[in-house]
């Protein structure tokens, strides 16, 4: 029996391995096809052209910052509606809500997660931007706030999914704990759980914050892609172009190795580095986060 | 018995198949090139016309006029699309190689201005639409309307129809005016999004090919001259050059053609042909 079983290891150990090194090459592979295609954008348009205020790329206007600008403003919108969101429903699952409520909430919130984004964009279009202009008054509803609100209902069931399973991980004796010296829930959720489970809800968040960044066909559905470059926090109210949108909508058109592809490739880039530091700095908080807490237990 | 039966079917069906392709073997090519505007439409077109006619086999590129044309000078194409009229210079390169460029005009377009339903602006001057689409006009009032910001809608900028307003009416046509879409023109990316916006909101303006144009919005007449008539796009008066914003459609052939070319560029004039333009957003031509 000893000798099949070592034969079976041989094979399953380096499948294993190389398909978690593949992901790797993948990743390698993908940016170096995102570097060969965009990095021209630096011989064709100069620095200063390429971060200017007009973006009209049929008349060679190549300004790419109200494209930075519109995707930071719309994924900072949906940051700020889906954290409170997501984590509270995290934790009213996980901490509060009877066990039965649990068995439902949870897995219809996953399914959620499953509503292709394009059905959201089209309510999004013809339910939410009309309603939000009657409401807030404004002069139209299709702006970086409707988008924020649909990308939010994106993210929030990823938040959520994966912020309740690090809730749900930490230790019953931490609670009980808590409740033992005099807590009351409150104290014992905000001052005990939430800290223990924090590099799950910060992952989550993550996760959530990336899903919004890469989102392309809902707001390109209801952000009203004009290239405005947003200056003050009212241009919530105003529509906004995302770089992802923008790659989605000229992307079919465009002449393969024209200035034009290079620039949109080079805004691949641009998407590719922001997800990379919002990637990084999550990982760097977590790890100074165990550091900590493996001080203090030892 | 049931499984010799099926096999029977099977094989005679086989049979009649192979009986038939002999006959449409000689397959005809028609290499069809240019105008990404009219692409839809010659693809439409040729979908209908091979159902038709088998036996030719037509395939059809877009790329833009200038590459039609091009296209029909080093024989790459039999038939060139082209949204605007040959320049002389291309004629020119086409008799060079002792061909004589043939014009069709095969249908036409126009771009209707729309507004929502309860806006009372009923008439604008090309002047005025130009001014209002780069920034300069922002509100309703400026041209007779209540007093309400005017929002700006127009289709994505990979879109001829874009290209076209762009050159005819914010530029009024000519190509010195460098006039640019105010940045905060909202550019949806597709006739129907314009559309619905249109329909829900008092504030909007658009532009659309007229065929696309429902009764649930408004079109607003046009006049080319600030003192000059108001004109409502219509068939009719897209056809009597009476609206501003209209232009031909053409195809181009160059010398002698082949009878299937010229069986299909017939064909494109008849009924059926122009009823497809109709359903395009296009205006069908006047026989």
């Amino acid at each position: 029996m000893r000798l099949p079983r070592l034969w079976h290891e041989m094979i399953i150990t380096p499948v294993i391995k190389l398909t978690g090194y593949s992901a790797i090459l993948f990743v390698v592979l993908i940016l170096v096809f995102l570097l060969t295609e965009g990095l021209p954008t630096f011989r064709e348009v100069p620095l200063s052209d390429l971060f200017s205020q007009r973006w009209y790329p049929i008349e060679s206007y190549y300004g790419i910052l109200p494209l930075l600008a519109g995707s930071l403003l719309v994924t900072i919108g949906a940051t700020l509606i889906a954290l409170p969101l997501g984590v509270g429903t995290a934790i009213f699952i996980a901490e509060i809500a009877p066990r039965w409520m649990r068995e439902i909430l949870k897995p219809f919130i996953e399914i959620m997660a499953g509503v292709p984004s394009v059905v959201l964009g089209f309510i999004g279009f013809l339910v939410l931007a009309p309603t939000l202009r009657v409401w807030l008054n404004i002069a139209t509803g299709l702006t970086a706030l409707a988008g924020s609100i649909l990308l939010a209902a994106i993210s929030i069931p990823t938040i959520v999914s994966v912020a309740e399973d690090a809730l749900d991980a930490v230790p019953r004796s931490y609670r009980d704990a808590s409740l033992a010296i005099g807590a009351n829930q409150w104290q014992t959720i905000w001052k005990v759980t939430l800290p223990a489970a924090r590099n799950g809800v910060l992952t989550a968040v993550m996760l959530g914050v990336g899903r919004a960044i890469g989102e392309t066909m809902t707001v390109m559905m209801v952000t009203g892609n004009a290239p405005v470059l947003p200056t003050r926090l009212s241009a919530l109210f105003q529509p906004a172009r995302t770089m992802t949108a923008t790659i989605a909508a000229e992307m079919g058109e465009v002449a393969t190795d024209s200035t034009h592809y290079h620039v949109l490739f080079f805004i691949g880039i641009m998407l590719f580095l922001i997800s990379l530091a919002v990637n990084l700095i999550a990982s760097a908080v977590i790890f100074r986060q165990k550091k900590r807490a493996e001080r203090i237990l030892s | 018995m049931f499984l010799g039966v099926v096999m029977i079917f099977f094989l005679t069906a086989c049979a009649s198949v192979s009986a038939q392709s002999p006959e449409t073997s000689p397959i005809t090519t028609i290499e069809n090139k240019g105008s990404d505007t009219m692409v839809n439409l010659a693809l439409a077109w040729a979908e209908a016309y091979q159902k038709e006619h088998p036996e030719v086999n037509l395939s059809v590129t877009g790329g833009g006029s200038g590459t039609g044309i091009a296209s029909l000078q080093n024989g790459t194409a039999d038939i060139a699309n082209a949204s605007r009229s040959m320049k002389e210079e291309e004629a020119n390169d086409l008799r060079a190689k002792g061909l004589e460029p043939v014009e069709h005009i095969v249908a036409r377009d126009a771009i209707a201005v729309i507004v929502n339903l309860s806006n009372p602006v009923q008439e604008l001057s090309l002047q005025q639409v130009s001014d209002i689409y780069s920034g300069k006009i922002n509100n309703w009032i400026e041209v007779g309307g209540e007093d309400r910001p005017i929002v700006r809608l127009s289709r994505e900028t990979n879109s001829g129809t874009h290209v076209y307003f762009l050159e005819t009416v914010l530029r009024l046509g000519d190509s010195e005016n460098k006039t640019l879409f105010s940045t905060d023109t909202l550019l949806l990316p597709s006739s129907v999004g314009i559309l619905s916006e249109v329909r829900d909101n008092p504030n909007a303006i658009g532009y659309d090919g007229l065929g696309y144009v429902t009764n649930e919005v408004k079109m607003v007449a046009l006049s080319a001259n600030p003192g000059g008539a108001y004109v409502l796009p219509s068939a009719e008066t897209v056809n009597q050059d009476l609206y501003p914003v209209a232009r031909d459609l053409y195809m181009y052939t160059a010398g002698e053609v082949s009878p299937e070319v010229q069986d299909y560029l017939d064909w494109i004039m008849g009924a059926t042909a122009q009823a497809i333009v109709q359903e395009l957003g296009f205006v069908p031509i006047n026989p």
